[in-house]
């Protein structure tokens, strides 16, 4: 085998210009795919995380139907006591589950005394949504970020809002709602942090304590509008949240239709379909990957084979076996392969160290100044490495086939 | 015994529906240790015969012993292991790797074909490149070296296995008439040194002077076998 070895390499380094333009190609591929995949992948990494650890949550329960109509957040289709009973024991049984956190959500009028306009609200426990969404927090731009997000008669507002209404910490402002019976109740509270607004839904709704949310709305029992479940792996989002839906959704009312509805993130936020386009994309610049390897070297071992075929001709009369035949122009498209992998890698792990070091920034929706820090998993490395090597040797296959069936005294007889 | 016989040896190519006869019923036999040579002109079917002799080709009738086996058993694979094994070759533009030093070109069928160990390769190829005395030019590659050399170095590469046939196809064509002349000399030194059967195809005069059997070849069929021992 390092006979074999030895020879190809020797007989890559006959024609060293070729040889370097193949390479040069499968180079490029390479770099072009593991940037993108380390920028894209960091990117959606961000996004998604951003999502789901601040507004999301990787998996929502809500009452059926409610989603449907989620834009309008009915509060009569918010989850009744013995609803939440029957959910909190599956959540609470599920050790594939970190955290859950229930939410009432309702859309009210948010008043500085002096100018009014509508808003978003969700009523949290403050304690369970700090382990449920971690990153809420984080996104206060003004606030205590390591005190509890609301106590009692507090406010966290978005941004937006904060500047339109010209809103700043520690004012007093009123918040007033109609409950499902449609009796109109408000509230003060105090403006306690300025929240940092996000793309997608949730991403500039105000938070206030649970408790305040059934005082303004009358409540007369415990119910909520969802309930935000975080898994211990988010790698395990879709084995996990199909367990939930099969138990959740088994849970059914007296008719026998299920009562409530199991959802996770890529349901229930646009960017889920960003996701998939930066997903089709990284497939389409792997075909393109795979073209430009397979024929680069499909055609460098083409001529190699029209060019040596006198020489295919001499080492099959002198005995050399069909099988070796094969395997010396089959080690020269490896060679080429691993080649090529190995310094695209290089460079392009040169290349995603680079843009760390320089930390290029851009700005995506409501978010300015985002930093680009991509980075790349060694599982991604290795699968576009093994890919290009095995398309090397695919390519290489062809006319080392021809080489091993090459009749010595037709190819002896070549000029 | 003979090392080579032949008996109703035909070859006929086939062209779509022509039909080309290149042997027409070919009898000889051939000694172990001699020194032969098939003449004729062009198209007379020397090549033909030595594509057969060396496993390269199937006969259309007739029989073609060599080393006892007869050639027309041989499937693809097994020919190329018995021509490893059995014989050597030699030929008109000496075909030479370029990417090889003249070592490892002389190395290559120790190498590739009989995959010998690398020490014992070594030691045969050094003992072969010193009876051809291409032992000092052994690290160059055949572009650095002269005709003459060349066709010295094939010769080592021919024998390197201990054949018990070489097969040379023109091997002075390309050769003035002191190299010719040299290489020529070098053989039956070989011949003599390893007691290996060299048959030549040749039209060139000096080689049927050196030949002690000489076959004539016109039109397919053997004319006369004359020995000059």
């Amino acid at each position: 085998m390092l006979d074999v070895i030895g020879i190809a390499s020797r007989n890559l380094l006959r024609y060293g210009r070729r040889t370097l333009l193949t390479l040069l190609l499968i180079v490029i591929g390479m770099v072009a795919v593991l940037l993108f995949i380390a920028v894209s992948g960091s990117f959606k990494s961000m996004m998604v995380g951003q999502i789901t650890d601040s507004v999301l949550g990787h998996v929502q329960v809500h009452r059926k139907g409610y989603v449907a109509s989620i834009d309008s957040l009915p509060l009569n289709l918010n989850m009744r006591p013995n609803m939440l009973a029957k959910i909190e024991s599956e959540l609470d049984s599920n050790t594939a589950i970190a955290a859950w956190s229930p939410r009432i959500k309702f859309g009210g009028m948010f008043s500085n005394f002096a100018e009014t306009t509508s808003i978003r609200i969700n009523g949290i426990d403050p304690a369970r949504e700090a382990t449920t969404v971690p990153l809420l927090s984080g996104r206060l731009q003004e606030g205590d970020k390591n005190a509890a997000l609301v106590e009692r008669g507090q406010i966290v507002i978005p941004l937006l809002l904060a500047r339109g209404m010209k809103s700043q910490l520690g004012d007093t402002v009123v918040v007033v709602a109609t409950n499902k019976d449609g009796s109109v109740n408000g509230k003060t509270f105090v403006v306690r942090g300025i929240l940092e607004s996000i793309s997608g839904p949730g991403g500039r709704d105000g938070y206030i304590h649970i408790e305040d949310a059934r005082e303004i709305l009358r409540m007369t029992e415990d119910q909520v509008s969802e309930i935000v479940v975080r898994l211990k792996d988010f790698s395990q989002l879709n084995r996990v949240g199909g367990q939930l839906k099969a138990a959740v959704e088994g849970l059914t009312n007296k008719e026998g239709k299920p009562m409530l509805e199991v959802h996770d993130w890529t349901q229930l936020s646009p960017f889920a379909n960003i996701a998939k386009m930066i997903d089709l994309m990284t497939l389409f610049i792997k075909i393109v990957l795979v073209s430009i390897v397979l024929v680069a070297v499909m055609n460098v071992m083409i001529m190699a084979v029209y060019e040596r075929i006198r020489e295919i001709g001499t080492i099959a009369a002198i005995g050399t076996p069909p099988s070796r035949i094969l395997g010396l122009f089959l080690a020269e498209g490896l060679m080429l392969g691993i080649a090529g992998t190995l310094a695209g890698i290089v460079l392009s792990l040169a290349g995603i160290y680079g843009i760390n070091v320089w930390q290029p920034t851009f700005d995506f929706g409501m978010q300015k100044g985002l930093v680009m820090a991509p980075t790349i998993a060694a599982g991604d490395v290795l699968t576009i490495a093994a890919l290009v090597i095995v398309v090397a040797i695919i390519a290489s296959l062809q006319p080392a086939w021809k080489a091993s069936r090459m009749d010595p005294i037709t190819a002896l007889r070549h000029v | 015994m003979s090392l080579l016989s032949a008996e109703k040896l035909t070859k006929t190519y086939r062209s779509g529906d022509i039909e080309v006869p290149a042997l027409k019923g070919v009898d000889f036999s051939i000694e172990a240790a001699a020194f032969v040579a098939f003449v004729g002109p062009s198209g007379s079917g020397k090549s033909t015969l030595l594509n057969l002799i060396g496993c390269l080709d199937h006969p259309t009738s007739g029989t073609l012993k060599v080393l006892d086996t007869d050639i027309a058993t041989l499937d693809r694979r097994a020919a190329a292991r018995f021509r490893g094994e059995h014989i050597g070759f030699v030929f008109q533009d000496f075909n030479l790797i370029p990417v090889l030093t003249v070592f490892e070109n002389v190395e290559y069928p120790l190498r590739m074909v009989q995959l010998w160990p690398a020490a014992k390769r070594r030691a045969q190829v050094l003992r072969l490149l010193d009876a051809v005395g291409m032992a000092d030019q052994a690290h160059k590659r055949p572009d650095q070296i002269s005709g003459g050399q060349k066709q010295r170095v094939a010769v080592a590469r021919a024998l390197v296995s201990d054949p018990k046939l070489v097969l040379a196809d023109e091997p002075t064509a390309n050769l003035d008439s002191e190299t010719a002349h040299r290489v020529l000399e070098l053989m039956k030194k070989m011949r003599d040194e390893f007691r290996t059967t060299f048959v030549f195809s040749t039209h060139d005069a000096r080689i049927m002077g050196e030949a002690e059997v000489i076959f004539t070849l016109e039109d397919g069929r053997l004319l006369q076998g004359e020995n000059h021992a």
